[in-house]
Order: C-alpha cells, then structure tokens, then sequence
C-alpha cells in the first residue's frame, strides 16, 4: 500500500494523527538537501539517524518561545492583549500554544508555567479552577507526550497548585520538569514534587544551577526544558537533533584503535556535515524565520537557536571493546566510556557553523533517548536495563557523563510502590543526585499508569488500548508501546 | 577523623551490614548499620542471621558458589571462645555476589559476612553516599547491647552532619544511659508484646524494660517511632496497640506508631508459614491507635 494510503486507512489512528502523518508524507516527496553519499551510507547502516526529522525542514525542530515576553506584550498576529486576570493569561497561553510548532506538530515546550501564571493568582480558589482547567485542555488537545512545561525553581501558590493539579489529574501530557536549586527550592515544595512524581512519574528534577550557569557561559540569558529533557535557550531553541548510533558505528570498527582514531572522527564529522546542511535549509530556504509571526514578535529569535549533537547506545560501544567487562558495572569499562565522550566533546566543539549567530555557531551535545524501533541501543550514556547497579552506584557511575550534555541527558529510576510512604527519601536521593553532578534526575513507582518511557510519558492504560486495535488520543503512544516491547523499559530495576 | 576510645580501647563492633540507601527506616533517605547481635529470639525474625556472633565453624564456607570464604588458622593470640575450632573464617567482598547461600546454611543463625569496625570506619564506608542522606540509623540485631560503640558511632556521626536514629528492640535499659540518649536524634522501639507471658513465648525474653524504655523515651521527647509487627495468634495485638498507644499520648510524645504486617521474607523455616494478618485487622489496629490519639499511625 502506498504510504499515504496506509495513513489515512490506518484503524489505530486519529483524525488529527493522520493529518500529522499525511504531512509527513508530502514532506518526503521532497528532497531539497544536498546528501553527501558518505553521508548517506551512515544514514542507511543506522549509524547516523534525523530521527524522522523530514526531508525539508520547515520549520526549528525544537521551538522555545519567551512566553514572558508574550505575556507582557501580548501578539498583534493574533490579535491578543496582555493578559490582566487568570482566566485571560490561561486562555492566551493555550491560544498561542495551538501555533508554536515543532517536529511533533505541537509545542515542545508550554512556558515556565507557574512564574507566568502566578502574578495572575488572587483568589487560590478560583486559581485552582483556572489552572486546572488549563492543565486538562493542554493533556486533551496537545495530546503529544514530547509537550513539556517548567516549574520553580522558587515556590509559589500557581507552583504549588500546578503540583496538586498534576496528581490529582494523573495525565501524562504535559511532561514537568522542576528547576531545582538547593538555595532557592524550599524543602516542602521540593517533597511535594517528588510525591507527584511518586503517583505520576513527573515532575523530573534538573540541576537549576548546572544548566543555568552554563547556559549563561554560552551567552543566552535563561534556559528551558523542553520535550523529553533537553536544555534549551529560552527565546529560541534548536534546528535539528541528529544522532549518532554509536551501537551500530562499534561493529565498523576493526579494533578500539580504529574506532577511536578512524570511524569514530569520521561518522562525527559526517554527522557535522549533515547538521550543516539540514541548518542550511532552514535557514536559508526554508523561510521560516522571515515568515513566522514568533520571529517577527520577537518570541522566538534567530539568534537564539543552536542545534543539537545527540547521541545513543554509549553503552553498547563499550560493551564491544571492553573485553567482557561491562559499562555500569566496572570502572575501566565506564573509564572507556568518559574517554569516549570526552573526543566527542572535544570534535563538536572544534565545529562552527557560520549561520547560526548562538553559542558561536557551536552545537550542543544531546544523549537523545533512542527512537521506538531501536532494538538493543541504550538511551544516550545510559546504564542497560539488566545491568543496572545497585541505586547509590548507578547514580555515581552515571553522573559524571552529565556535564558533557547541556541540552540533555537524564536518567530513569523506578522505585518500589512502597517508596511513597516516604517521598522525602526520594527528595534525599534527588538531591544528592543533583550534588554529585547529575543534571537530570527522573523517578516514578512502579504501580502507576503514567509511566516514563525514555524520557516521555505514556499511559500503560493507553497502550492496552493499542493492543487492543483502539486508536489512542495521544500519538505517541505507540513510541511507548514499541519502546515496551523493544527496550523493556517497564523492566528498570525497582528500588526500595 | 579520631577513633572514640573508651577506657582506653578504641570502641569496635561488629557490624553485619551497612545498606547505603533505605526508605524505611527513618525520615527520608538513611544509611543504616546493623549491628551483629541480638539477645531476643523472636519467632518473625526476618534477620536472623544477625542474632549470633560467628563462631567460626567452617560450615559456610563449602557451600559458597563464588569462592568468597576460606579458613586460615586462628589467630594464636585471640581469645579461645571466639575460634572453638581452631579456624577463622574469611570473607571477601570482592568476590561475593550476595547470593545467600552461606546464610542459609548457617545453624547458628550467624553470618560469615560480619565486618569488625570502629565508628570511624563505618562512616568512612558511607562517606561517598553522604550527599544522599538525611542520617543515620543504627539497627540490628540489636544495637543496644554494645552501647559504648552505639554511643560513639552517634557522636561521630552527629559530628559528620549525619543524625543518628537508633532502631532498638529496648531490652537495654536507656535510662541508664544518658550520654547515648542525648547523642541520638531519636529511638525507634519494637514494641512486640504487650503481656509478659506472650512476649516471653514470642521473642524468648521479658518486656519489663522495653516497656520501661517506652515510657522513659516517649516522656523524654526522643522516641520518633513505637512499632509492633502484627502476627495473628502469636499475641493479644488489640491489647498491644492499646497500651503502648495509652502510654505515646499520656506522655504528650510526638512519636507515631507504625504497625507493621507479619511477611515471611527472611523467616526461618519453622515459623515461615505464620498467617499474615488481613487488611481488616491492621485497619482496626489502626483505628484502636488512633482512637487513642496518636496522631500518626502507618500501616506498612
């Protein structure tokens, strides 16, 4: 059957998810970038991977738009004033959030939700309506687990009520992050989220102060989370995400000689190029940044935007060359793996592209989480599913790889439903994982419905619905459902 | 940092295990030590290779699969009681893959795995994890019977930033001893029984000083946690739960009272097939606690 047809006879699918689909078919009837067929050799092995990013961008990959300047001077595009009530600034947000696009169709990112919401919060009663009207139209019309909001890192009453709301609603979109910093993040506030994230696997922690200070090094004033956990300049975002595989580049290599000195500086500089190339189109050909109303409106702007250098199956690579010993499990193999990145880190930093103004025309590392049909590849520097240590362990083996991914790595840890009889105990945890270098840390029981994939959130609930032949409101599901069977991500050690 | 020593000697114990990381046994996340030890026998024990001091028989070490115990000759100098065969059993860690077989094996109910240290060497073993943790708790076995190194362990850690909760089965009388209770941030007690006759059957000793500990400990503001593992037909729980809740809230204790269901994970054979209590009956134990006005009751 041709692919469109496929698309549109396709049982399992919404109205809205064929549209998004049949988009994607008419975009690959095009093929307007210049791929080199060295290039393209990688892309074929699976060594080098778009991600399904399409073959002519038209528009960012990742938006991040500045919703506090849209909440302080509304949009003429759409014809909207600044927001003077809650009920005005929920419905302007969840207006301009129906035109911030991405690779997903919808918006990656929803704002730093409880510092837009909170100068808007008088009366607590009618906020708590307010917000959690505005929470459950976001899970039932963006219905894409890739949609992200932020909150704290100070404590406030939108902050607090958006915590309740998350737990009392247990809706897996939109994916939360809490900015945590130990200054400024009150105790109680912090023990609130992390027994959300008991009963509905979010909020995740990230390092507030890791992620600030660098973002601030690379010249952006704030930095957001958006999609699964990539830190990304607020204002602006990134044109692409394209990663290597490094579970499929292992087996080119004859030795650990030639992988570190000949394949591995080859399919990294290939990767370059073909970054280059999917930037250049953007930018140049694409005319989304002349065109946008977010541009022209100062949301997002061009200056703003990087890209990101991603990578999966460290763990595997590893594996290879460590001669029996295992990455997660022994300090030479996880030595191996730093060194590893480490060249990486240094390739990428010495590449600069002239058209993008942002971090110097530098791009920023990413540990991207695997895609559905990957089978046997690790999410970024992850620790297998199997080989995790024991928690104290896997949190400092993993740890030091942090700091090489400013827009994003994180790790996954599923606790024992016991666990939340005592979230200070995971507060602690986080914490300390957070103290110790971690810059992404992610928990959820074992016993709930939401449930996170890799870095997503998806409903068990909603799965069985696929498995059943129903369609699902949200279209990742299926993600979900694939990574399941895939990656056994429903099979992460449990912690007590 | 310095060893405690007391009367001379630098105070050591014998500690059966350090778990980095736990959720249950104390306010947020906890190292806990236990010691090596105990003078109760109870019929629930979900430890009981923690009871008994290693004699250093030799059983253990055929049945280990990983090669992680031999025997060397005992030590020439040491005390004869401690080495009755005329070998020393050793253990390395290194080697261990925690697989159980050498407790299950053992008819002392001991362990081979026991590790002699001083309280700086405990905390020198947690070090790394410090970031992670709210405290410690001392456990056991029972910790109350070697109260030198429990008090100098608390210090040390106090110092450490580290504050120390004391997990105890209360046959030590704490009265006794003021400088432990001031350098604990606060008890946990089992209470198992509250008649004499029955928590002599099930635990094999008197309660008069645990329930002495109860009172002394909830009046001084220092016992963060009263229990009773709840194990129908072993004892009068209704009776229990009334009493020792009487006593939390006559004293004006802040404490609460986790009422903990009977599992038979770690319990020796004999009593493995005890009947686990109903959901009904925990929540009427509960309802009996609360009805007396403890203000926290769990039930895990």
């Amino acid at each position: 059957m041709n692919p469109g047809l496929a698309v549109i006879t396709d049982r399992t699918l919404t109205y809205q998810q064929k549209v998004a689909g049949l988009a994607r078919v008419g975009e690959a009837t095009e093929s307007p970038l210049a791929i080199s067929a060295e290039i393209q050799r990688y892309r074929d092995l699976g060594a080098i991977c778009d991600l399904y990013e399409g073959a002519a961008p038209y528009r960012p990959r990742y938006l991040v738009p500045d919703y506090e300047l849209f909440m302080r001077q509304g949009s003429e595009f759409l014809g909207l004033p600044p927001p003077r009530d809650i009920w005005e600034a929920t419905a302007s947000l969840l207006i301009l959030y129906r035109h911030v696009p991405s690779i997903t169709t919808f918006p990656v990112y929803l704002g730093d939700i409880d510092a837009l919401l909170q100068p808007f919060v008088k009366d607590e009663a009618e906020a708590r309506k307010a917000i959690g009207l505005f929470l459950l139209q976001i899970d039932r019309t963006i219905n894409d687990s890739f949609c992200h909001a932020d909150i704290g890192p100070d404590e406030t009453v939108a902050g607090r009520l958006i915590l309740e709301l998350t737990r009392e609603q247990k809706n897996a979109v939109p994916n939360l992050t809490l900015k945590y910093d130990p200054d400024r993040t009150p105790d109680g506030f912090a023990t609130l989220a992390a027994s959300a994230a008991l009963d509905v696997a979010k909020p995740s922690f990230a390092n507030h102060r890791m992620f600030k200070r660098e973002f601030e090094a690379m010249g952006f004033p704030d930095y957001a989370i958006a999609s699964c956990y990539n830190g990304l300049p607020k204002g602006g975002g990134a044109c692409t995400l394209v990663r290597i595989n490094l579970a499929r580049v292992a087996p080119l290599a004859k030795s650990l000689d030639d992988f570190r000195n000949r394949v591995l500086p080859d399919v990294v500089a290939r990767q370059l190029q073909y970054m280059d190339e999917r930037v250049r189109f953007l930018v140049k050909e694409s005319g989304f940044f002349e065109a946008s109303f977010l541009v022209k409106e100062g949301l997002v702007r061009a200056d703003r935007f990087s890209a990101m250098f991603g990578l999966v199956g460290l763990a595997e690579a590893v594996n290879t060359f460590a001669g029996g010993k295992r990455f997660g499990k022994n300090d030479e193999a996880d030595a191996l793996g730093l060194a590893i990145i480490a060249s990486i880190d240094a390739m990428v930093a010495a590449h600069r592209t002239p058209l993008l103004a942002a971090n110097g025309g530098h791009y920023i590392m990413h540990a991207q989480v695997g895609i559905d049909d990957d089978q046997g590849v690790s999410p970024g520097c992850r620790i297998p599913i199997g080989d995790e240590p024991e928690l104290p362990e896997h949190i400092l083996r993993a740890a030091p790889f942090h700091k090489y991914f400013p827009s994003g790595i994180g790790d996954v840890f599923a606790f024992e439903p016991t666990a939340k009889a005592n979230p200070r105990h995971l507060l602690d945890i986080a914490r300390g994982a957070l103290a110790s270098g971690l810059r992404y840390f992610s928990a959820y029981a074992s016993d709930a419905d939401v449930v996170r994939i890799t870095g997503y959130l998806v409903k068990r609930s909603e799965i069985a619905k696929l498995n059943r032949g129903e369609a699902s409101l949200q279209g990742t599901t299926v993600f979900g459902r694939n990574a399941v069977n895939n990656l056994g991500v429903l099979d992460r050690r449990l912690r007590s | 940092m310095t060893d405690t020593v007391v009367r001379g000697n630098v105070v050591r114990s014998n500690v059966a295990k350090i778990l980095p990381f736990s959720a249950v046994d104390g306010p947020g996340n906890r190292a806990v030590v236990f010691l090596q030890g105990c003078d109760f026998d109870c019929r629930y024990c979900h430890n009981p290779e923690t009871r008994a001091a290693c004699i250093h028989c030799g059983i253990c070490v055929a049945v280990c699969p990983a090669g992680a115990l031999s025997t060397a000759p005992a030590p020439e100098q040491a005390a004869a009681p401690a080495f009755p065969y005329g070998i020393r059993v050793d253990w390395d860690p290194t080697r261990c893959t925690a697989c159980g077989a050498c407790i299950a094996a053992c008819p002392h109910d001991s362990s081979p795995k026991t590790m002699d240290m001083s309280p700086a060497e405990v905390l020198a073993a947690i070090e790394r994890y410090r970031p992670f943790l709210s405290g410690i708790t001392v456990s056991g076995g029972e910790c109350g019977l070697q109260p030198e190194f429990l008090e100098a362990l608390l210090v040390a850690s106090r110092a450490a930033g580290l504050p120390g909760l004391v997990d105890t089965n209360g046959s030590t009388d704490y009265s006794r001893l003021p400088g432990l209770v001031e350098a604990a941030e606060g008890f946990m007690l089992d209470v198992k029984a509250w008649d004499e006759a029955e928590h002599r059957t099930l635990t094999g000793a008197s309660n008069q000083t645990v329930i002495e500990n109860l009172r002394f400990l909830a009046t001084a503001g220092k016992l963060y946690e009263a229990r009773t593992v709840v194990a129908p037909g072993q004892f009068d729980a209704p009776l229990t739960v009334r009493n020792v809740s009487a006593i939390l809230v006559s004293s004006g204790s802040a404490a609460r009272y986790k009422l903990i269901r009977f599992r038979p994970q770690g319990v020796r054979a004999a009593w493995r097939d005890l009947p686990q209590p109903t959901d009904a009956l925990m929540e009427e134990l509960a309802t009996i606690a609360r009805g007396a006005g403890v203000k926290e009751v769990i039930i895990v």
